[in-house]
């Protein structure tokens, strides 16, 4: 089917419909775990141990992180092998910006692109006008002022950006907490406080005015960057996010079947301490992680996009 | 009355908000204890590969099917829906078997196919809203199975007795004509529940 001429640029009728089928798949992930994969057998593994849908990409953060050079999106072979193997959603990662790789991807109809700062920016300005695409995006926020950019742009997920690939969840929790943080400010502000926040914010004045009614995103709020034990997802569900991504955690760990099944369960089951303890039991070594405070700037992911 | 709702994973947020709207309490289900108490659960949408390992590994596909022997309702979108029926195909799925139907998993293709469309239906006069993202078809009805809404030709919402299923979401329009449906039919259990404890 080619979404675009059918109505994706038409200024089309089905506008709304499509926004709502697309937070619609957002919606259908919540409470589940995002797993990266990079190729079709871990893409087996984690569907088998639960996870509600498998990022494709080339190589994990941390193997980025470590052998450098520029990140692109996966390989088309790599990523079709994938979705041929599993039933469940398959996600791929686009660099910021690059438009083109977006319109692969929706060709070759993934279910979800990742407009990801994991990836090496191919626009150091622009984001992808995402609004043009019937396949939903997924954008990374350190803040709400960006996660409202992001979803003005047409994102239907937002995640925290965290710090991928570092094991280090310390980063996803700032993050998280600041957009919670301030949409609870935004819903105890008077009407004639919202222009102001607006402008401090960089945000669109509507998407704040219905945060301030709301005090949530209108897209599915989830998060990702540094998670690597079934603890620390339960940790980012209790702080506010719906789902869990997980990047290098798994297949960077020394156990990644029980450790993928491990996270599921608590990200499910993560009010439940006694079900979060269960889910260690049985854990090996976690992936070895990274002390953010002695990270460079320049090693930073999370500062890639605004 | 209370509608459990199942919490393992999937859209169960958006079920609890309609059922709200309607007036009715809601629980959240992620063990079988959760479920004690309730008129009616609601199995949501989601991936039902997730949600079928919590059943099954965590006590909650016997608890369900103890729910429906007792007369329990049980309305099941989408995933849920591939989770009630008798036979599950593309793949080949184990399933807890409580509505006689074959559910194709998947079965318009990927997200790019997901769409907003509209049937006939004979709970209403007018057509029904109804969203599908990445939805199932239901290839077989059993004998019994009541056919409630249609689209393209297909069973698009099915009930037996006091068991539904939908393969869109109506959790995810305005529309509560499904859900006022399914509060009809977990009411009529509880009025029936009393009268056999009177009789």
């Amino acid at each position: 089917m080619d979404a675009k001429k059918a109505d994706g640029r038409s200024n089309g009728t089905k506008g709304s419909n499509e926004w709502r089928v697309k937070v619609g798949l957002a919606e259908m992930l919540k409470g589940g775990v995002i797993m990266d994969v990079t190729n079709a057998e871990q893409a087996k593994i984690a569907e088998k141990a639960g996870a509600c849908a498998v990022m494709a990409l080339e190589r994990v953060p941390s193997d980025i992180r470590k052998e450098g050079g520029v990140a692109r999106m996966a390989s088309i072979k790599v990523i079709r092998e994938i979705m041929a193997t599993v039933t469940i959603p398959v996600m791929a990662k686009v660099r910021i910006g690059h438009f083109a790789e977006a319109e692969v991807l929706e060709a070759l109809e993934v279910d979800f692109i990742d407009e990801s700062e994991v990836l090496t920016p191919a626009d150091e300005e622009n984001h992808i006008w995402k609004h043009d695409y019937r396949v939903p995006f997924v954008c990374g926020a350190r803040n709400l002022g960006e996660a409202l950019r992001r979803i003005a742009e047409g994102a239907a997920m937002i995640r925290t950006k965290g710090e991928a690939g570092s094991g280090n969840v310390v980063e996803a929790v700032r993050h998280m907490r600041a957009i919670v943080s301030q949409m609870k400010k935004l819903t105890t502000m008077r009407d004639d406080e919202l222009m102001h926040e607006a402008k401090e914010l960089g945000a669109p004045l509507e998407l704040i005015r219905q945060i301030a009614k709301t005090g949530k995103l209108p897209v599915p709020n989830f998060s990702a960057g540094g998670i690597a034990t079934p603890a620390d997802a339960a940790l980012v569900r209790r702080l506010g996010a719906e789902a869990v991504f997980v990047g290098s955690g798994i297949f960077k760990s020394s156990d990644p079947e029980t450790r993928a099944k491990a996270v599921v369960k608590a990200a499910t089951h993560f009010e439940d301490a006694k079900a979060v303890l269960e889910a260690h039991e049985e854990l090996g070594e976690a992936m070895r992680g990274l002390d953010v405070r002695q990270m460079e700037e320049k090693d930073m992911l999370s500062t890639r996009g605004w | 009355m209370k509608i459990g709702i199942l919490a393992v994973q999937g859209d169960f947020e958006a079920h609890a908000a309609m059922l709200q709207r309607l007036g009715a309490e809601t629980a959240e289900v992620r063990t079988p204890a959760q479920l004690e108490g309730c008129d009616g659960l609601i199995l949501p949408g989601g991936e039902s590969t997730t949600q079928l390992q919590f059943l099954q590994e965590e006590g909650l596909a016997d608890a369900i099917e103890k729910f429906a022997k007792q007369g329990g309702a049980i309305f099941g979108t989408c995933a849920g829906a591939i989770l009630l029926a008798t036979e599950v195909k593309n793949p080949k799925q184990d399933s807890l078997k409580l509505l006689d139907m074959t559910v194709l998993r998947n079965a318009y293709g990927r997200q790019i196919a997901s769409d907003v469309v509209s049937g006939p239906t004979k709970l209403k006069s007018e057509p029904l809203e109804m969203v599908f993202i990445r939805g199932p078809i239901i290839e077989r009805s059993g004998p019994g199975v009541k056919v409630l809404a249609e689209y393209a030709g297909k069973p698009a919402l099915v009930q037996r007795d006091q068991i539904m299923a939908a393969t869109f979401h109506p959790e995810l329009t305005d529309d509560t004509t499904v859900h006022e449906h399914f509060l009809g039919l977990a009411a009529a259990g509880v009025s029936q529940a009393a009268g056999s404890a009177k009789s």
